[in-house]
């Protein structure tokens, strides 16, 4: 498959980097975007960004390393973030961790991104996602779930299944 | 009896308050705006003018705003820094990377407010000659983006943005910034190096202060979104009625982020110094005190970074007399005033105003793991100590915490941060070194029972 930005996703990229007196600022926000679009960063839109914004294609892959929302492979439909941080852990963000692994066969003890080998679901321990008094806190996809229960935990993987 | 003091968050929980224009528009919006831009020329004594940009560089200043994101920084100092002269442009951002652990402050005014950290920061563009800013959002708040993003076009299109705003010849524009996932960008320079679309690598002060050589090596102030929030506030009271709000040299109000052990946890918006850490924790306005049963062990006081307080420790702060006289007084630790000054005293800071309170049955040796592995997690890896001491000793408290202690971990431990704190490029480095450094100091017993114990289990079972 060749790897094409569509038209319309080129011309709100191109817009993006107007947003700046130099170019190479805009490369995060075009990472997100291709990201959203293609549900990762591949090595073809790492070169593609650095020709868009006259860099070297190691400039683009750095961030896509060091920056920890990145990806380098697809993630699962459903994306569950649980909060590691302390003010989460002391609520039992920990427990709501292994909860989910173990429901989706994943291992307890990697805090890197995992994802179920049907694609629907990755799992992933991060750190502190601002929002301490609810914990413990999980982002799941965009939305961010105050106070989850394991009966919450039980419904999302309920509703990542049926996707 | 010690209450709320809702400043910025006013209208921010009020039943049908939304974060559209139109709603921040009845509630008076943009109104310290259209103030500002008819502000005249004032006559000085000597004769000469001052603008109306510096009047209200100066009314910040007189305002004794502290920066809301850690440093606790007079706003009205950093903006004087500011190098004028360079014939380069000046640049503001927003820091709205919101990510030291316990703090959930910007968050609510992002999401409930908008506008008015848009007008905090057009404000404190005007008043700075800045033309262009950008809003630097940490990448894990996607909604908050959107919200920030509609908001931006909505003030656009009335044109309190873009060319000339209001027909004042003033022009301005500001554009979000979406981070990904570094903790690190929030640390001034390395947010300057993730919006020049680098690594989030810090800068070395000297030289690179950002007053001077910032953004693209141009004039720039960074703030954070609290801060610039005060600023309307300041503008619309004037500085001298807003000046009576906190306590002298601690003055406004300020959110306070309060986890953990607490019945109620939550964001409560006070005046800085007029209630106490024992009142916020325990006041039914407040935490509401521990889960029932508990006893308080320990007190974060200022985000992750800011050095721990020991449940019924007491501290020696200067306090002035009703004669003048500065005195040292004894305070106790539930007694201690919430503000910057006070918290100094006590050897710790209010940092980014974040309390985690911690009960009697918490382990305090896995509090400090988790904190450990978090600094190890984030260090950005340009400074040897940060880098490779975050990793040992979140290494040495993992063993500790997984029946591997040793007695002398705890020693251990403060060796390693000894030889970061001071030595590296960025404040990180004792950010990183603070948790330790106090944990283990206050707790000791605490760390070299559990490595005594691990130590003699593992001598019983070689027999
Ligand atoms: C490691 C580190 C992390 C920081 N994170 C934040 C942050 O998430 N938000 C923030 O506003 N300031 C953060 N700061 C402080 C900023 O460097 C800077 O001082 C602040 O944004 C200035 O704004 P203020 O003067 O309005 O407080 C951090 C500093 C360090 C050293
Ligand atoms: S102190 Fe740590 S985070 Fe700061 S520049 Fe050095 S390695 Fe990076
Ligand atoms: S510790 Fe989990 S949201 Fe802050």
């Amino acid at each position: 498959m060749t790897f094409a930005v569509p038209a319309n996703l080129e011309s709100q990229l191109d817009e993006l980097v107007t947003h700046y007196p130099q170019k190479r600022s805009a490369s995060l926000m075009l990472l997100h975007a291709l990201q959203e679009h293609f549900g990762y960063i591949s090595r073809d839109a790492v070169e593609w960004t650095a020709r868009k914004l006259g860099l070297q294609p190691i400039n683009v892959y750095e961030l896509v390393t060091f920056y920890p929302m990145f990806r380098q492979e697809p993630l699962g439909k459903t994306h569950i973030k649980v909060c590691r941080t302390l003010s989460c852990a002391l609520a039992g963000s920990g427990e709501l961790r292994t909860h989910f692994c173990s429901k989706l066969g994943l291992d307890a003890h990697k805090h890197a991104a995992q994802t179920t080998p049907d694609g629907k679901f990755t799992v992933e321990f991060v750190e502190c996602l601002a929002d301490c008094g609810n914990a413990p806190v999980v982002l799941l996809n965009e939305d961010l779930l105050p106070k989850v229960t394991p009966a919450q935990a039980d419904e999302i993987l309920t509703k990542g299944k049926a996707k | 009896m010690p209450q709320e003091h809702r400043l910025i968050l006013k209208h921010a929980d009020q039943p049908g308050y939304t974060p559209d224009l139109e709603c921040y528009l009845r509630h008076g919006g943009y109104d310290a705006l259209k103030k500002v831009l008819a502000l005249a020329p004032k006559d000085l004594p000597d004769g000469k003018k001052m603008s109306p940009q510096e009047q209200v560089r100066e009314d910040v200043k007189a305002s004794g705003l502290r920066g809301r994101g850690g440093a606790g920084f007079s706003a009205g100092i950093k903006w004087s820094l500011v190098d004028r002269r360079s014939g380069k442009p000046i640049y503001l951002i927003c820091n709205a990377d919101e990510s030291e652990p316990g703090t959930f402050k910007d968050r609510q005014i992002i999401h409930k407010d908008p506008h008015q950290l848009i007008e905090g920061m057009i404000l404190s563009c005007w008043a700075n000659d800045v033309k262009l800013a950008y809003l630097y959002i940490r990448g894990e708040m996607p909604q908050g983006a959107k919200l920030l993003n509609k908001a931006l076009d909505e003030a656009r299109a009335k044109n309190f943005l873009g060319k000339n705003i209001l027909g004042s010849g003033f022009d301005l524009e500001i554009h979000l910034h979406r981070g990904a996932g570094a903790y690190i960008c929030g640390e001034e320079t390395g947010l300057i190096e993730s919006l020049e679309g680098k690594r989030a690598y810090p800068r070395i002060k000297p030289p690179y202060f950002p007053a001077v050589l910032g953004l693209y090596m141009c004039p720039t102030i960074v703030n954070n979104v609290e801060t610039l929030c005060h600023v309307k506030h300041i503008v619309s009271m004037g500085p001298g009625e807003y000046a009576k709000l906190g306590t002298p040299n601690n003055t406004g109000t300020r959110i306070v982020s309060l986890s953990g052990d607490v019945k109620r946890p939550g964001y409560f918006e006070i005046e800085v110094g007029k209630v106490t850490i024992g009142e916020l924790i325990n006041d039914p306005a407040f935490g509401g005190g521990l889960r029932d049963g508990r006893k308080l062990k320990a007190i974060i006081p200022g985000g992750s970074s800011s050095k721990i307080l020991k449940a019924g420790e007491t501290f020696k702060l200067n306090r002035k007399g009703a004669d003048g006289q500065m005195t040292k007084v004894e305070v106790p630790l539930l007694d201690l005033p919430y503000d910057f000054d006070s918290l100094m005293g006590a050897g710790t800071m209010s940092g980014s105003g974040a309390i985690i309170v911690l009960d009697d049955t918490r382990d305090i040796v896995e509090a400090l793991a988790n904190l450990a592995e978090f600094y190890a997690h984030e260090s950005c890896g340009q400074c040897t100590p940060c880098r490779e001491g975050a990793l040992w000793m979140s290494k040495a408290l993992h063993r500790m915490t997984h029946g591997e202690g040793r007695k002398a971990d705890a020693d251990y431990l403060l060796h390693i941060a000894q030889n970061i704190q001071g030595r590296t490029i960025c404040a990180f480095g004792e950010a990183a070194a603070w948790p330790v450094l106090s944990f283990v100091k206050k707790f000791k017993e605490d760390f070299e029972a559990k490595g005594a114990a691990d130590e003699a289990k593992a001598a019983a079972a070689k027999h």
